[in-house]
């Protein structure tokens, strides 16, 4: 496994910097079902940077990885249909639980067929979509301000990187190894750079 | 016959000297000290705070480098340890045991002239570390761990005393979680090096127990420390923001406690170790936050 540099470990610890300032004091102002939801993810993204940073890249050869990975875009996504979308409140919240107990059972129950495969392409896909779409409309029919739209570059970042471990995970990696971990600390860091700051002035 | 001027005997010396003071350990443990202080969330007297500072840091380095000096013949055995400067025989062992005395006095003096019950917390601590834990119980039983925590809860609950004036509720607690903290720290620590303390004639929880016993110990450990720090939090009374925080963190530690105990991996005790420590780092930053 490649070796993590210094400059991984800053990238990742600003990460990690940027994640807990965004479960103090950057969702404050929500209701309790978005906040949990947000802490969930952020502290998710907190606690799996501390572990890089820690670890190194071996980390990623755990089998949890996938499932954990997946916490971050149901959590966010949940807050976010939570607070923009009423109507969808409880559909979305078994779409999130059972989703990520699928994930779970499917990666570790062994299967030699391709229901694992398809059912966090499924899982992924859903809570990418609407982190990368919701937060974008929203911010163009003026629901909320243009800089809103940066958790939707968000979305679509963490949709990369998700996409990028995946694949390297299933073993067929759409780039090589060395490229992804090289580029995921600073992947990471643009990503909740868009998250925090859509927040904030969003 | 040549002599080296005594400014290099003077710098070397201190470069043989500063490792045994174990940097890291009474950095965090002092860091323990000023969040129990800032705590109680008064406001900051930038003398008292500098000074109990000093003597918390003093106490600790002097408790240290008795340890080191005592345990240097244990020391040696180790792999890990046996380049320690009173282990490898570099330093006059006298001299370390007087600076080690000296420093020790300096600081547990200097505590009991800026606030008695404040020296006395400070005193306990040096007291159970070299005396109780070094000299009487490390060698003869592996729950000698304990004493050394209480030894390392005393400077969380000192600064505390030293703004309340006593011993409360808060204190207790934040000296527990400290206590509970420290067997997630050590006895990780016990696995990963087990063959050197067996070498040593140490006994240890992995030695006496097995390591099943020792990660159900860890996991139950973090699980009364998470609480304590937990509890503590929110009598402080820290805001919602910094509590979710403390909620987060303290999840990453359990799972990783809980994650020990089911995979037994040197990479997962590795993680924990690590993880421990930050762990507390960050949560006396938060702590200390309710100062601010």
């Amino acid at each position: 496994m490649m070796k993590m540099t210094a400059l991984d470990r800053v990238l990742l610890l600003i990460t990690g910097l940027l994640a807990a300032y965004q479960i103090v004091v950057g969702i404050d102002q929500l209701s309790t079902a978005p906040i949990i939801a947000y802490t969930i993810a952020f502290g998710v993204l907190l606690v799996a940077g501390l572990l890089l940073i820690i670890l190194g890249f071996d980390v990623l050869d755990s089998p949890v990885v996938v499932i954990v990975s997946t916490i971050i875009p149901l959590a966010l996504s949940l807050g976010l249909v939570w607070e923009h979308l009423a109507s969808f409140r409880t559909l979305y919240l078994i779409f999130t639980i059972v989703g990520f107990l699928a994930v779970a059972l499917t990666r570790t129950i062994p299967m030699k067929n391709k229901l694992p495969t398809i059912t966090i392409a499924v899982v992924h896909g859903i809570a990418g979509m609407t982190i990368f779409l919701l937060p974008i409309v929203l911010a163009f029919q003026g629901v909320m301000n243009s800089a809103f739209a940066l958790v939707g570059i968000g979305g679509a970042l963490i949709g990369i990187g998700g996409l990028l471990l995946s694949f390297l995970k299933a073993g067929k990696p759409i780039l090589s190894k060395d490229v992804i971990l090289k580029v995921l600390p600073g992947l990471l860091l643009l990503m909740t750079v868009c998250f925090v700051a859509g927040f904030k002035f969003g | 016959m040549s002599t080296q001027p005594p400014i290099v005997n003077r710098k070397s010396k201190i470069k043989l000297y500063l490792p045994l003071i174990k940097s890291s350990q009474t950095g965090l443990l002092l860091a323990t000290g000023i969040a129990g202080y800032l705590s109680a969330g008064t406001s900051i007297g930038l003398l008292t705070l500098l000074g109990m500072s000093f003597s918390l840091f003093l106490a600790i380095s002097g408790s240290t480098i008795m340890n080191m000096w005592y345990d240097r013949d244990i020391d040696a055995k180790m792999k890990r340890t046996h380049k320690r400067s009173a282990a490898s025989g570099e330093l006059n062992q006298q001299e370390v045991f007087w600076v080690g005395m000296a420093i020790s006095i300096l600081g547990v003096g200097w505590a009991l002239i800026i606030a008695l019950p404040y020296g006395l917390v400070v005193f306990a601590g040096w007291f159970f570390d070299v005396v109780i834990y070094t000299l009487w119980l490390k060698r003869r039983t592996a729950w000698s761990i304990v004493w050394g925590g209480i030894s390392g809860a005393m400077p969380i609950l000192a600064g505390r005393v030293l703004t309340t004036g006593h011993i409360d509720l808060v204190g207790a607690l934040l000296a527990l979680a400290i206590l509970f903290w420290i067997p997630t720290h050590t006895l990780t620590f016990s696995i990963k090096f087990r063959e050197d303390y067996s070498n040593a004639g140490i006994p240890t929880f992995p030695s006496t127990y097995g390591e099943t016993f020792t990660r159900a110990t860890i996991a139950i450990s973090s699980v009364l420390a998470a609480l304590a720090i937990g509890w503590a939090s929110t009598l402080i009374g820290i805001s919602a923001g910094y509590l979710r925080l403390i909620a987060v963190l303290t999840a990453g530690l359990l799972l990783l406690a809980f994650a020990t105990f089911r995979v037994q991996s040197e990479q997962a005790n590795f993680g924990l170790f690590k993880y421990a420590s930050i762990y507390m780092l960050s949560s006396m930053i938060i702590l200390a936050m309710k100062a601010f």
